[in-house]
Order: structure tokens, then C-alpha cells, then sequence
């Protein structure tokens, strides 16, 4: 556990000294959520319908382009090779990694979302929900990414690539997650749907480390 | 893995199974074609013209067997694959390479069909219903599959790779499939139905059945075809490739 | 049902026949394709061993 821990850290420090890559992350956001209205037209009812499922799917990708990040760097300076020798079980690693670059990539958009949620003229209940909603799902979306990440490590096309294989494992989490928002916003209650979130975070949580793990050794052996 | 272990085992490596999948393509080829004409006889001559959807409703009896093929093959490709992740045979993986594209294609054509479906029936040539929407992420799990073995130059990474990643899509397949049920009713109620099937007559059954079968022979042919040029590809520094290819050029 | 409403297909023809003639083209295109695939191989093949090329 305390390797574990050690490595969250590590982690930590490099993002903080890298503060561009997890600002660009926010900023794609923050862009891509104005960017609706302008497409769309500035009518406050129809950004209200519509707000929840821009606001989960403009989190999506700006969580989805920041996986290249997530082993990247070890893997060029040769950490990444250690950590398969390492005498901790690797799914307990990546967990650590993966709960670090949450911390520095998908805790800042569940952050930001409130106050991008009130240009969409959402009310304090919705947009309570779409934080707790984004604060189940972003680590979803970080664990099922990892797995992306790793299977495209050093392999050419792999921004695009990661999408393209990432993208439907995204859709229950998308589903549920701005579902619990629109559920709320119809009167419907958001209970159902955030307990399915937090389900889905557990049984990602205790299931895809292993994934990213075979997928690492496969990717360096 | 073992040679001459047994009478099946032997056909585990590439060379043994060469020429017997040319041998039996023949086999699954024939029952296709045939199967696949009675089908026709049966969806477009023998069935009745429905009356609530009129002759329209004929496209099911491609739509509805090349949904299940797509869902099968892909069941089956992920069985090749964690065969070839697990046991490490060679052949496996080859198998699941061989047979992802077919699967891609039977996905095509039930989304294509089932627009065409929809078209006449419901106005508009997509429906996001829960079927055709579930259908169209399982497109994109095979072209994930397909494209991240293209993007891999080794080639046994690339079966491990795309292998590990049929298998993560074969389990979330269902709950893909849950949660856009899920999604469909809460937006959509249950008016709107992309299958609302007519009421089934005995030879509409046989119509889907006799097509679905038709579809999976055609599918043994595909994947054999194919999985033998991925053999000659794979194998091709072996005497016994260079042999087959001053026999057959 | 035979003869003229068997084309006319109840004035759903185009759909119809869409459908099904996109999924016959489809099908055997792919046969088509992976046959010129083994010819390809093949001569590439032959092309690699005059050469004596061992790698690749």
C-alpha cells in the first residue's frame, strides 16, 4: 500500500510541474462546452434539455485526451519497465496511476462543470447531481481509459486510435451519468442512476487494473 | 502445443490446418448457397404480405439474421482470442483476426438494413432505438478491434493486443446493451420499437432461421478464406509456404 | 407471391430491394475480395523468394 501511495505522489508532483498538459485538459472543456451554443443558438430551454449530455460528453473527451498522458511518460524513461519487475502486484500500480491522473485530470473538470452547468442555465439541485454524477463517472472513465492507453502505448495513430477503442466501453457511464441529471431535472429522482454509477465504479475499480495490466506486459514484453 | 498429440491437436498449428480448412470450405459453401435461396423463396415468395407494414417488413429477414450473426461472430471471436491469450496458440488468434471482419460487415448490414426498415415504417432512415444504437456501438467495437491489430506492427502483439481488447468488449457487450435499454425507455417510453416484428407466422420463423443459417456458412467460408491468407502471411519464411507458392504461381 | 408484385413489393421496391441488393453486393464483395487477397499474397510471395529477401 505504501508503494501504492508513493507512486500517487510521484505522480502528483510530475502533473503539478507539468501544469500545462492539465490546464489544456480544463481549457478543452471549458471551449468545447461554449462551443455548443454558438452551434446550436443561445435559446435558454433548449441549452437547459440539452445541457446534461453536453456538459457529460464535452467531460468525455477532454478525460479521453488526456490518456496518452497517463503512461507516457514512464514508458520513454524506462519507469514503466520497472514497475512490471517491481515486487507489487502491477494491478495495484496502475490503480495508484490511475488514481493520480484522475486526481490531476478529472477532478478539475467535476470541479469546473458546476459553473459551465449554469450557462446552460441549470438549477443548485442539477447541478449538484451533474457533480456527484461526474465524481462517480470521471474515475470510470479514467479506469476503462487506462486500459486504451495501455493497449496503444507506442503505437503510431494512438490519440485517435485510443478513441476509437475507448469510446463504446464510455457509453454506459455516459448513459447513466448524464441520465442521472436529466432524471433529476424531469422529477424522475437521480438515486437510480447514480447507484448504478457508483456500482459501475466499484466493479471498474476491482476489475480493470487487471486489464491494464495484461495490457501493459503485452505492450512491453 | 502439442504435434501429434491426438487426432484434433494436430490441426493446432498453422500448416496442419492450412489445407484442411481448404478442404472444407467447400463443405459450408454449397449449404450456404442453398440455404440462402430457400431463404429468399421463403422471405420474398412465400411469406405473406403483412398488413399492418405491407411488403416492407421483408427486410427483416435479412436484418434480423445478420443482427444475431453480428452478435455471435463477435462472441466467437473473443473465444479465438482468449484461446490465443490464454493457451497461446497461434492459430487462435488467427482465427479471431479472421473472423472480426466478417462480423464488422453482418453490423454494417444490420444497421444499413434496419434503416431501410425504419424508413418506411417510422419516417426517417434512423431510429435510436435501443437494438439499432446497440448495434452500432458493437460496430465500433469490432473497427476498435480491426484497427488497433492494423496499427501494431508485431504481429504477436498485435493478435495479444486486439485479443485483450475483444475480450473487454465481449463483457461489456451486455451491459452496453443494458444501459442503452435503459436509456431508450426513459426517453423514448416503449412506443417506439425499431423490430416491432409482425406477429410471427410459422414460415416467417423459418424465413429468419433458414437465413441465419445461411449467413453462419457463409461465415465458416469468409473466415477460412481469410485465415488461410493470414496463415500463408504469417508463415511465409516456412518450406512449406515456399512450396505451396511455386505450386500455385 | 410472384410475377409483378414480386418487383413492386407493395410500393416498398426501393427499400426493399435496397436493402437486400446492398447486402447481396456486400457479401460478395467481401468473397470477391479475400480471393484477389490470396492471389495477391501469393505473387507477392513468389516476387519476395526470387529476391531472396529473408526479412520482412
Amino acid at each position: 500500500m505504501a508503494a501504492v501511495g508513493c507512486l500517487v505522489r510521484r505522480d502528483l508532483t510530475l502533473a503539478l510541474r507539468r501544469r500545462a498538459d492539465v490546464l489544456t485538459t480544463l481549457f478543452f472543456f471549458v471551449i468545447v462546452v461554449s462551443l455548443f451554443p454558438l452551434g446550436v443558438g443561445p435559446d435558454m430551454d433548449t441549452l437547459r434539455t440539452m445541457g446534461p449530455g453536453v456538459l457529460w460528453v464535452a467531460a468525455l473527451l477532454a478525460s479521453m485526451l488526456s490518456l496518452g498522458r497517463m503512461f507516457a511518460a514512464d514508458h520513454a524513461d524506462g519507469t514503466l519497465e520497472q514497475m512490471l519487475v517491481a515486487p507489487y502486484p502491477l494491478a495495484l500500480l496502475v490503480l495508484g496511476k490511475v488514481g493520480a491522473h484522475w486526481l490531476a485530470s478529472g477532478l478539475p473538470l467535476v470541479l469546473m462543470a458546476p459553473f459551465l452547468g449554469l450557462q446552460y442555465g441549470l438549477g443548485a439541485g442539477a447541478l449538484k447531481v451533474l457533480i456527484v454524477s461526474l465524481l462517480l463517472g470521471t474515475p470510470c472513465l479514467s479506469l476503462l481509459g487506462a486500459i486504451g492507453a495501455a493497449l496503444t502505448l507506442g503505437v503510431r495513430g494512438g490519440g485517435v486510435l485510443v478513441a476509437l477503442l475507448v469510446l463504446p466501453l464510455y457509453v454506459p457511464v455516459l448513459i447513466f451519468g448524464a441520465g442521472a441529471v436529466e432524471s433529476h431535472v424531469s422529477g424522475l429522482g437521480a438515486e437510480g442512476h447514480l447507484s448504478l454509477l457508483a456500482a459501475f465504479l466499484v466493479l471498474a475499480a476491482a476489475f480493470t487494473p487487471w486489464a491494464t495490466a495484461t495490457a501493459l506486459r503485452i505492450a512491453l514484453d | 502445443m502439442t504435434s501429434g498429440g491426438g487426432t484434433f491437436t494436430r490441426y493446432a498449428s498453422p500448416a496442419a490446418f492450412y489445407p484442411l480448412a481448404g478442404r472444407l470450405i467447400p463443405w459450408f459453401a454449397v449449404p450456404a448457397a442453398a440455404l440462402a435461396l430457400w431463404g429468399l423463396y421463403l422471405g420474398l415468395v412465400a411469406a405473406p404480405t403483412d398488413f399492418r407494414q405491407g411488403d416492407a417488413y421483408r427486410i427483416m429477414f435479412i436484418h434480423v439474421p445478420a443482427a444475431w450473426m453480428s452478435m455471435w461472430l463477435y462472441v466467437t471471436m473473443a473465444v479465438y482470442a482468449g484461446l490465443g491469450l490464454v493457451v497461446r496458440t497461434r492459430l487462435s488468434s488467427m482465427m479471431a483476426a479472421a473472423i472480426a471482419p466478417t462480423g464488422a460487415m453482418f453490423t454494417f448490414i444490420a444497421l444499413w438494413t434496419g434503416s431501410f426498415w425504419g424508413r418506411p415504417m417510422w419516417g426517417t432512415w434512423w431510429v435510436w432505438d435501443a437494438r439499432l444504437t446497440s448495434e452500432l456501438v458493437l460496430l465500433f467495437l469490432y473497427l476498435g478491434v480491426i484497427a488497433l491489430a492494423a496499427a501494431i506492427d508485431d504481429p504477436r502483439r498485435a493478435d495479444r493486443a486486439s485479443g485483450l481488447l475483444a475480450l473487454v468488449g465481449v463483457v461489456n457487450v451486455p451491459i452496453i446493451y443494458f444501459s442503452v435499454q435503459w436509456w431508450n425507455t426513459l426517453h423514448q417510453g416503449a412506443s417506439i420499437k425499431m423490430t416491432a416484428a409482425p406477429s410471427m407466422g410459422a414460415i416467417m420463423l423459418w424465413a429468419i432461421v433458414v437465413m441465419t443459417l445461411a449467413f453462419w456458412m457463409l461465415s465458416f467460408v469468409t473466415a477460412f478464406l481469410r485465415v488461410r491468407c493470414i496463415i500463408v502471411e504469417r508463415e511465409r519464411h516456412a518450406d512449406w509456404v515456399r512450396k505451396l507458392v511455386d505450386n500455385r504461381t | 407471391m410472384t410475377g409483378a408484385g414480386f418487383w413492386h413489393m407493395g410500393g416498398y421496391a426501393l427499400y426493399v430491394w435496397s436493402a437486400y441488393g446492398v447486402t447481396a453486393v456486400l457479401l460478395v464483395l467481401e468473397l470477391v475480395q479475400l480471393l484477389r487477397r490470396r492471389r495477391a499474397v501469393l505473387r507477392r510471395l513468389k516476387a519476395m523468394y526470387r529476391m531472396g529477401i529473408d526479412e520482412a
